[in-house]
């Protein structure tokens, strides 16, 4: 059967396919529409060779400073390590994800699974997520320092840096929870019931662990955020180029440590350096999660 | 027993469901408590359209810098629009599947590279590059107009895309069956239908941009002074608060976080405008 509906289909489009010879006579008659082709096709060319050209070029320049000095244990003023700031970011980011990923998740389990339908609050939260993330990261950063750092007297600390950061990134940790569980099938849900479990055990058994790629994906796309973060962390986790021995201790993550770097202009090579560990992370970061959105899709 | 259960854990569900609309509230309390008083103290109309910000001799103007902000993110929406709208409409609707699921994940990479890379990137190519061609030390409003308009393309590429595919293809097929070339078709009938969700991402794009800190710190100059031309050096509203809070004590401390407000009013006019016409796409 498929064979017989493939076939004429495959002869139509056959059919109906433009060759190139065919389509720039087309344009001789509107060459209006060879322009938007044009103008389209440069932009593409643009924007992917921008990306193509940004990695390239650090790459280029930063693969040959990538020596072993610059992962040594101690920063110091002639040996710019970046190992303690890829301590801090891995601290930063696990604090940052402890906060953040329990609060998004059960915040998505009561809309989509608790709140009725007309449910102001739903609306409620909804906009203020929204809110909170157009809101720009220096404002998090003036937040966390006037919240976190001064009047919750946690000082300039991993643990102040990690709680603005939490903020920062629970909107779209919501966000994407909240799409996974709505696309969990409520034959599932109703297949729970049936079976005599409670709606706890249903949300928890049932409906969240279907939803976990989703929700992973969606952690992950945070981790990004989180190491790249740069403005937010300047004034709540301070610039100390050092592994704090616990989270009320300052310490730069990577990022800082690239601005702090490059700014200071005296070690513009290990600025290149640290740009190709974060590009890479980064690069992994998005890799990662295309391959699990991809797994989702695929069912 | 299992009823409590149930009960306190949808407590808990709603506890969370809650944290965000506290964040909004505490992120607002503290902004506008801490700054409200120090613009009250200079006075409204002296900080706001003051030229002079000398924070040493109690000048605190910050009009320079809401020019500034007002400039670059005029100048990347300049640069990133029409480039990310066109790129958005070859995803759409010109490209083959396998050249997509090449140019998905690149978008979405581009979106993912940390604003400091994005700096550090505009400092070692774009500063030189402005330098040599148009003269002056190259840090300046086109420098950074033009980092941010990098930026902000794959925000605009990734609403205005979805804008587009949302359009039902009875419009293309229409306009196609009554003699309109693909190209005519797409961008008199589809990308028209799509309006208001390119606006949308528009919008986000200025959001972006308006709110950028570190790679504008990184490219922009920050001379605190009126802008005036394309190729010197100005300072936004983001850089004045980074540059300065580190030393920053008293009333100049206070007049940064009130930067911080006004900024926070500007992207919650912004975020106003896009849900109205995200809203506007829904009907």
């Amino acid at each position: 059967m498929e064979a017989m509906t493939a076939k004429p289909l495959n002869y139509i489009k056959q059919v109906n396919k433009v060759t190139t010879k065919q389509r720039f006579s087309s344009y001789k008659r509107t060459p209006l529409s060879l322009l938007l082709y044009l103008l389209v096709l440069i932009s593409t060319v643009f924007t992917a060779g921008i990306l193509i050209y940004l990695i390239g070029y650090i790459l280029v320049h930063g693969v040959p400073y990538l020596t072993k000095d610059l992962f040594s244990l101690k920063y110091t003023s002639t040996n710019v390590s970046l190992f303690p700031a890829m301590v801090n970011t891995v601290s930063m980011t696990a604090l940052a994800l402890l906060f953040a990923v329990p609060l998004g998740i059960f915040s998505a389990v009561y809309l989509v699974e608790y709140a009725k339908k007309g449910n102001r609050l739903v609306g409620i939260v909804r906009i203020t997520a929204e809110t909170l993330s157009g809101i720009p990261s220096i404002v998090y950063g003036l937040f966390g320092m006037l919240f976190f750092v001064t009047t919750l007297k946690w000082g300039l600390s991993i643990l102040s840096g990690a709680a603005t950061l939490a903020i920062m990134i629970l909107p779209s940790v919501m966000r994407t929870s909240e799409e996974a569980l709505k696309s969990v099938p409520d034959s599932f849900r109703e297949g729970s019931f049936g079976l005599g479990a409670g709606k706890l055990r249903t949300v928890f058994q049932i409906v969240l662990p279907s939803a976990v790629p989703g929700i992973l994906s969606g952690v992950i796309l945070a981790v990004g955020r989180i190491v790249g973060e740069t403005a937010a962390l300047m004034y709540t986790a301070g610039t100390v180029a050092e592994i704090p021995s616990n989270v009320m201790g300052s310490g730069r993550t990577l990022s800082v440590h690239m601005y702090a770097l490059s700014s200071e202009g005296l070690h513009i090579n290990q600025s290149y350096a640290t740009a190709v560990v974060l590009l890479v992370v980064v690069i992994i970061i998005n890799a990662v999660s295309t391959f699990i959105a991809k797994r989702i899709t695929k069912g | 027993m299992k009823q409590y259960k149930e009960k306190i854990m949808k407590g808990v569900f709603l506890t969370a469901a809650c944290t965000s609309i506290l964040a909004v509230i505490l992120i607002c309390a503290f902004l506008f408590m801490n700054g409200l008083p120090a613009i009250g103290e200079i006075g409204p109309a002296n900080f706001l359209a003051g030229e002079r910000w000398m924070p040493k001799n109690g000048f605190f103007g910050i009009f320079p810098m809401i020019l500034g902000s007002l400039y670059i993110t005029a100048g990347a929406i300049i640069v990133g629009v029409p480039i990310g709208i066109f790129t958005a409409v070859f995803m759409a609707k010109f490209c083959s599947g396998k050249l997509y699921k090449i140019l998905k994940p690149a978008v979405d990479l581009l979106a993912g590279i940390p604003s400091v890379v994005y700096g550090f990137f505009g400092m070692v190519v774009l500063v030189p590059m402005v330098r040599n061609i148009f003269g002056g030390n190259g840090n300046s409003i086109l420098t950074a107009s033009l980092l941010l308009g990098i930026m902000i393309l794959p925000t605009i590429i990734g609403v205005s895309e979805s804008a587009i595919r949302a359009v039902p293809d009875s419009y293309y097929e229409g306009s196609l069956a009554l003699g309109a070339s693909h190209e005519r078709s797409v961008f008199f009938t589809v990308l028209p239908a799509a309006k208001s969700g390119i606006l949308a991402g528009v919008v986000l794009g200025i959001g972006r941009a308006i709110g950028e800190t570190m790679a504008v710190v990184m490219v922009a100059g920050n001379q605190a002074r009126m802008p005036m031309e394309l190729y010197k050096g100005v300072r936004t509203l983001t850089a004045n608060i980074v540059l300065e809070m580190g030393y920053a004590t008293d009333l100049h401390r206070e007049a940064l976080i009130a930067t911080a407000v006004v900024l926070f009013v500007f992207i919650l006019l912004i975020n106003l405008s896009f849900s109205a016409l995200k809203h506007k796409e829904e009907f």
